[in-house]
């Protein structure tokens, strides 16, 4: 393998940008941001070179390494802090530093009047730095490391205006589920130390065939465990509609773009773990399915702009972990949505951002409305993310999605129909609240005060806004011509033949999934395009409805199963802490200080009586003589 | 005459010795009884060097009386001190050790 060692100055620029932001303290304020986004784009520049280096080798040469130091050394156990890039890796790589330069740019104009802002970037900084060490680990436990980066700078930014309470149980919340995901991989990689004795990749692949299946469906589980909190999966989904009380472009970055696909890139990782675990596949397929249709009908509810787009985000994300659930073939697919949809759904969040900026911060889309007048620009970008995101050809999401659809029809049997028609579900929906999304937003009547108009966003929120739509018209297609990214792929995975059984040709799939894409659409237009539209939620409303307003009860799911037992446990915890451990300490202090007050009744002050004591006691002492010697 | 009553006599001074420091309230008869159970004490160490055949009790003896004179030096030396602010040489008055 070759060995490079400038690789790890993509992780350090970011690094170092964060820590000199953050040391430097107010006197970087007025250019922390500039540093932060220079250190950002060169870090795009050195990924940019190693993929051009990489496209000039042969396709079983192209994995890059470093070894940095040894890390941890304990009898037969070594762990190498060491880097790897492959073709896995640098297609997060650039989407990492591309994606998060373009919204560094973004967020100057955006976080232009926070007198927070430095700091601001210089958690964006970090987070990039955590991020590309998740991607570029070699081994699960330097990937660990990364993943708890990630997870601090999601929960430093969801929290960025934690003077407002809810944001900052927000951030806990975010953190607390993440924790959970967390403790499966931590799991994952004590199996993996246990029954393979290593714990990087290379070394696991090498192992996993000579390790028994119990052992692997348990890796497989907890990983896949590990992937619902990162990537809010069921039965880990809650925190993500929560997570948008952070700034715009973080909810662009981390909460549609980057982080919450960790899950996926994990899963694709240890594509060698899940193929021969066909249970924990199973698994990933039906954690997806679900998640996909739960996503969705969450979105189809929500009157905020940036939770609407939220759910959509889980909603695709089940999409790609439905797709790595389906075995080799379907690994490139799930990489393929995760690339197109980094650029659409990235776009519409700052397109989201640029409304919210140009409205004063409103997120309720029933005080928007007819918006495509005031911002053209951000109208064309979204319209391009929404094209893209509904599978229209020839927009980015065409390719993908319906990719995915197809494979997963494709899968098999009853199974491949069940899950088939669930994604094809899962496209109608998409198109519903999407559409219903765009009209409330950009169409009808202004439901705002007419005299305040919204106004357009400036160049530096336009430029990310308008190369993330070019990525939504073009990546798809890119990606798609000649199975390029399949091949590029392909050396990590096991050979796959072909598909499976073709129960319909490709083609009727496409025309059904662009059926359904209509239908929902259409029913959109009919629903919210052809009346006027309350500025209030109407409140006379069905209960499917209202479940659905409220997340599908996945909080009060949880507060009840969890965190209320939890309390009770707490408060338990607390009157056993006071009756056993402090009535034990209490006790021996009382029974310390009323021994005492009975003994000091003897302390009578008269010399005659301790001259009598001394008196009774010599002789006692010499009774007791007597008694032993006689 | 055999040794053994010098010890019963011995026996009987610190008897009434130990009962006069317990019963009598007047500092100066308390010192004189705790003479008395030295100088008790003082005879049996003599007969038993009597009994024994040599010269250590006598020698116990000696350090004995030359304790004893000390202490009556700082005993006496207290009780008059005593007398003097009180008014009175009452071992029960003087109880203030109890606070």
């Amino acid at each position: 393998m070759l060995v490079n060692n400038g690789l790890v100055y993509l992780i350090a620029l970011p690094l170092f940008g964060a820590a000199v932001l953050l040391l430097a303290g107010r006197r970087a304020d007025r250019w922390g941001h500039l540093l932060a986004t220079a250190f950002s784009g060169m870090s795009f520049v050195l990924g940019a070179v190693q993929f051009y280096q990489m496209l000039g080798r042969s396709p079983e040469n192209r994995s890059v390494s470093q070894k940095l130091f040894n890390w941890i050394s304990v009898g037969s156990f070594n762990v190498d802090a060491g880097l790897l890039v492959d073709q896995l890796s640098i297609c997060f790589v650039l989407l990492i530093t591309g994606v998060g330069t373009l919204i560094h740019i973004y967020s100057i104009a955006y976080m232009d009047h926070d007198k927070d802002r430095r700091r601001f970037f210089a958690y964006l900084n970090f987070f990039i730095a955590a991020m590309l060490l998740l991607v570029m680990g070699d081994s699960y436990l330097n990937l660990y490391v990364g993943w708890e980066g990630v997870g601090l700078a999601s929960y430093l930014l969801i929290g960025f205006w934690n003077q407002k309470p809810a944001y900052a149980t927000a951030s806990k919340k975010a953190f607390i589920a993440n924790r959970v995901g967390d403790m499966g991989l931590s799991f994952a990689i004590m199996i993996a130390f246990a029954t393979m004795g290593t714990v990087s990749f290379s070394g696991v692949k090498e192992a996993a065939e000579g390790t028994s299946q119990g052992a692997l469906t348990a890796i497989g589980i907890m990983l896949l465990l590990a992937a619902t909190g990162k990537s809010a999966q069921f039965p880990l989904q809650a925190w993500l509609g929560d997570a948008m009380a952070g700034p715009t472009p973080v909810s662009a970055l981390i909460h549609a773009a980057t982080m919450v696909t960790a899950g996926v890139y994990l899963i694709t990782r240890s594509n060698f773990i899940f193929d021969a675990a066909p249970t924990a596949q199973l698994l990933v397929v039906i954690i997806g399915a679900i998640t996909l249709l739960f996503g969705a009908i969450i979105g189809t509810a929500k009157d905020d702009i940036k939770k609407a787009l939220a759910a959509s985000t889980m909603s695709q994300i089940g999409y790609m972990v439905l797709a790595t659930g389906l075995g080799p073939v379907g690994y490139a697919f799930a990489i393929m949505h995760l690339l197109t949809h980094g650029f659409f759904k990235a776009g519409m969040f700052l397109g989201a951002g640029s409304v919210m900026h140009g409205t004063g911060d409103e997120v309720n889309m029933r005080k928007f409305g007819g918006i495509r007048h005031f911002m053209p620009v951000t109208f064309a970008t979204f319209g391009l993310g929404y094209l893209a995101i509904l599978g229209v050809p020839p927009f980015a999401g065409f390719y993908s999605k319906d990719k995915i659809i197809e494979t997963a029809f494709y899968s098999g049997g009853i199974k491949g129909i069940i899950i088939g028609s669930v994604a094809l579900f899962g496209a109608a929906l998409t198109a519903f609240y999407m559409s219903r999304l765009m009209i409330l937003t950009f169409a009808g009547t202004p439901r705002y005060d007419i005299n305040h108009p919204p106004h357009e966003s400036s160049f530096l929120m336009l430029l990310p806004m308008g190369i993330l739509a070019i990525g939504s018209v073009t990546s798809g297609f890119l990606l798609a011509r000649g199975d390029a990214l399949v091949h590029w792929l392909s050396p990590l995975f096991e050979a796959h033949e072909g598909h499976g059984e073709e129960i319909l040709p490709p083609v009727v799939i496409s025309l059904m999934a662009l059926g359904v894409v209509i239908l929902g659409a259409a029913f959109a237009w009919f629903k919210y395009g052809r009346n006027p539209v309350s500025d209030t939620a109407p409140t006379e409303v069905s209960v499917f409805t209202r479940i659905a307003r409220r997340d599908l009860l996945q909080d009060d799911f949880n507060e009840s199963v969890f965190m209320r037992p939890g309390q009770a446990l707490t408060r338990l915890l607390v009157k056993t802490d006071e009756v056993v451990v402090d009535g034990t300490v209490r006790g021996v202090a009382s029974a310390t200080l009323e021994s005492g007050a009975a003994l000091r009744s003897t302390q009578t002050g008269f010399v005659r009586s301790y001259a009598a004591l001394i008196v009774i006691g010599a002789i006692a002492l010499i009774a007791a003589i007597w008694a032993v010697t006689l | 005459m055999n040794p053994t009553n010098y010890l019963y006599v011995s026996a009987l001074l610190f008897t009434i010795g130990a009962i006069g420091v317990v019963m009598r309230r007047n500092a100066i008869v308390v010192f004189m009884c705790i003479e008395l159970m030295l100088n008790a004490a003082n005879l049996s160490f003599v007969t038993f060097a009597r009994i024994n055949g040599n010269l250590d009790g006598q020698v116990v003896a000696f350090f004995t009386m030359v304790v004893a004179a000390c202490e009556v030096v700082v005993g006496l030396a207290i009780i008059v001190t005593i007398y003097r602010s009180r008014r009175s040489a009452s071992v029960d008055d003087a109880s203030l050790l109890k606070r």
